[in-house]
């Protein structure tokens, strides 16, 4: 299988703290990749490099061959990379439907052009993308709050509307950041089910950060750990639950 | 009945106009606010630059307004709009972006904001020079309009002027324009997205870059539409909107920074409460004098503050509304 996501020897540093240091890693095609470390082990500042979120200072960022170093996050979206924020984001202004609705594939009407001389066509997408994201908030869950501003829902809600939102265009690698945190354990099995469905139906590539190593067991392969910065060691879930200097990263020495 | 008369002349039409001018000057800086999150200071200044693009056009092309019955200032507005416009993006691409490239706090956008309302005021002072220009060239003449009304003690008109009229009907447009815009177009729904989650924005493939341009459009073809108007009623000055700025700040900030219809409402409350303010209240009550004790005399001018103080007003109703809503009237932030 061929990597759609290569990370090549990224380096990153804030002030003179070394964060990411020279650490790559590939996602393969169809795969739902892990990404653990213990805390300050970089990994989500090396998803907001992938992410076009922050700029890197040395290494390179392929996706599916092409060179998509430190290129702006709205490009990346139009590339099929989409990514989910570990605060869940959300238009605070606007309904959860509208929020789902802020993400279609083709930002067509935002063409002035076409959405003054145009309105005929505008008006049919703009439909078409209302039944899809009522399609969307129907599959995770969040019907009954559809109309409800995105800023009054809870913590959970707005987790599920960050995966709602990737589900919205066809996207091909997606950046999980703890979609799993603070969602109730019921919803928590209908978010792996939903992540599964979408890998395996869609074809979409996850790569997952969580700390709930029980949803990591059941969801990722391979897994990635992460510590101080770059790749400790890479392997299936028993392979990395075995190994002894992982244990020691998460555990500290006295426990191995 | 004539001081009724008085009164509406005073203060509805003199209110309306410059409410409406505070509105729309306040919607530029309050969209801007909203997706660069900095004070615009040189708005007022774009303003200008707007009322001298018409200037210039009107020179150059006199007498074109006769052809099609209007003045020939208000046929020239929308290629200043559009000079204007381009100005606002290249202000942006030359001084702004920069530093927003830099990632610098706001405080430092709005020192460049000031410094680029200096060199503006002075491009126009080095062309324009100095003294007030009036905006009707080449024998057009101001029409005034007087409404008799239908009472038969009112024997004085109703005043209101041409382009006073062209004012309260191109600031309905542009309220009705920008309401649209912003809830049906997707671009403008993009707008709002940018100014509630900048990340998220981009995230969802919102291109933030061509959203700040769009922004700077918008506000530049406002700050133009304000000056030329506010030119034509009174005269073009290079100082002319410079001495607006603080009013128009203050209408933005009292319906809720980042929000227009609050600016809207902003606008008309500073404005009404200004001519308000230094209407003399004592024409009202002489009619009814004779009914007051013999001990109060009814003062000749009898007005909250004298015009000269007419710039403390609009800060006054700043405090008294944030006191009573420290957001604003509509709560502002996010479009």
């Amino acid at each position: 299988m061929a990597a759609i996501i290569d990370v090549r020897h990224v380096h990153k540093a804030f002030g003179g703290l070394k964060v990411i240091n020279d650490c790559s890693i590939q996602v393969e095609q169809g795969s739902i990749t892990g990404l653990i470390g213990p805390n300050g082990a970089g990994k989500s500042t090396l998803f907001n490099i992938i992410a076009g979120a922050l700029p890197l200072d040395s290494g390179q960022v392929l996706l599916d061959g092409e060179d998509i170093t430190n290129r702006p996050a709205n490009e990346l979206f139009h590339k099929g990379l989409l990514r989910t924020f570990q605060i869940a984001h959300e238009f605070s202004q606007m309904t959860a439907l509208e929020n789902l609705m802020m993400v279609p594939p083709a930002q067509d009407g935002e063409n002035l052009f076409s959405a003054w001389l145009k309105p005929g066509l505008v008006r049919q997408r703009e439909t078409k993308v209302r039944q899809r994201a009522l399609e969307v908030i129907e599959f995770i869950g969040l019907h009954h709050v559809r109309n409800e501003l995105a800023g009054n829902l809870s913590g959970g809600q707005k987790k599920l509307l960050e995966l709602g939102r990737t589900m919205m265009t066809d996207a091909r690698v997606v950046l999980l950041d703890e979609i799993a945190a603070g969602v109730n354990r019921t919803l928590l099995g209908d978010l792996v089910s939903n992540i599964e469905r979408l890998n395996r139906e869609m074809g979409y590539t996850f790569l997952v950060i969580e700390h709930d190593m029980e949803m990591i067991g059941r969801l990722c392969d391979p897994v990635i750990v992460l510590a101080q910065g770059s790749v400790m060691v890479e392997g299936t879930i028993d392979e990395i639950r075995n190994n002894p200097e992982v244990i020691e990263a998460y555990f500290g020495s006295n426990v191995a | 009945m004539n001081e009724l008369v008085f009164f509406i002349n005073n203060v509805i039409v003199a209110g309306s106009v410059t409410g409406s001018i505070y509105a729309i000057g306040a919607i530029g800086v309050t969209l801007v606010f909203s997706i660069m999150r900095f004070a615009h200071f040189a708005h007022a200044d774009m303003m200008t630059f707007g009322a001298f693009m018409v200037l210039l056009l009107t020179l150059a092309f006199p007498g074109v307004g006769s052809v099609v019955g209007l003045p020939t200032p208000v046929v020239m507005l929308p290629l200043a709009i559009v000079l204007t416009s381009l100005l606002a993006v290249g202000i942006d691409k030359a001084f702004y972006k920069p530093l927003r490239a830099h990632g610098v706090k706001p405080i430092v956008m709005v020192i460049g904001s000031l410094g680029v309302t200096l060199m503006l005021q002075g491009l126009i002072r080095l062309f324009a020079g100095t003294s007030a220009q009036n905006l009707y060239l080449g024998g057009e003449r101001k029409e005034i309009y007087r409404l008799e009304l239908p009472f038969e003690l009112a024997t004085r008109p109703v005043i209101v002027t041409e382009p006073q009229v062209i004012l309260f009907v191109l600031t309905i447009a542009c309220v009705v324009g920008l309401h649209l815009f912003l809830s049906r177009t997707r671009l403008g729904k993009a707008m709002r997205a940018m100014s509630d989650n900048p990340d998220l924005a981009r995230a969802s493939g919102i291109n933030t870059n061509h959203i700040v341009a769009v922004t700077w459009v918008i506000a530049g073809g406002l700050a133009a539409t304000a000056g030329t108007l506010l030119s034509l009623d009174v005269t073009f000055k290079p100082d002319l909107s410079f001495f607006l700025l603080l009013p128009i700040f203050a209408a933005a900030i009292v319906g809720g920074v980042g929000h227009p219809y609050g600016a809207i409402a902003g606008g008309f409350v500073v404005g009404f409460a200004e001519t308000l303010a230094v209407f003399n209240w004592s024409v009202l009550l002489r009619p009814i004098a004779h009914h007051f004790p013999e001990w109060l005399e009814l003062p000749r001018n009898l007005a909250f503050v004298g015009t000269e103080y007419k710039i403390v007003v609009p800060f006054f109703i700043l405090v008294a509304i944030l006191v009573w809503r420290p957001t604003g009237i509509f709560k502002g932030k996010v479009i």
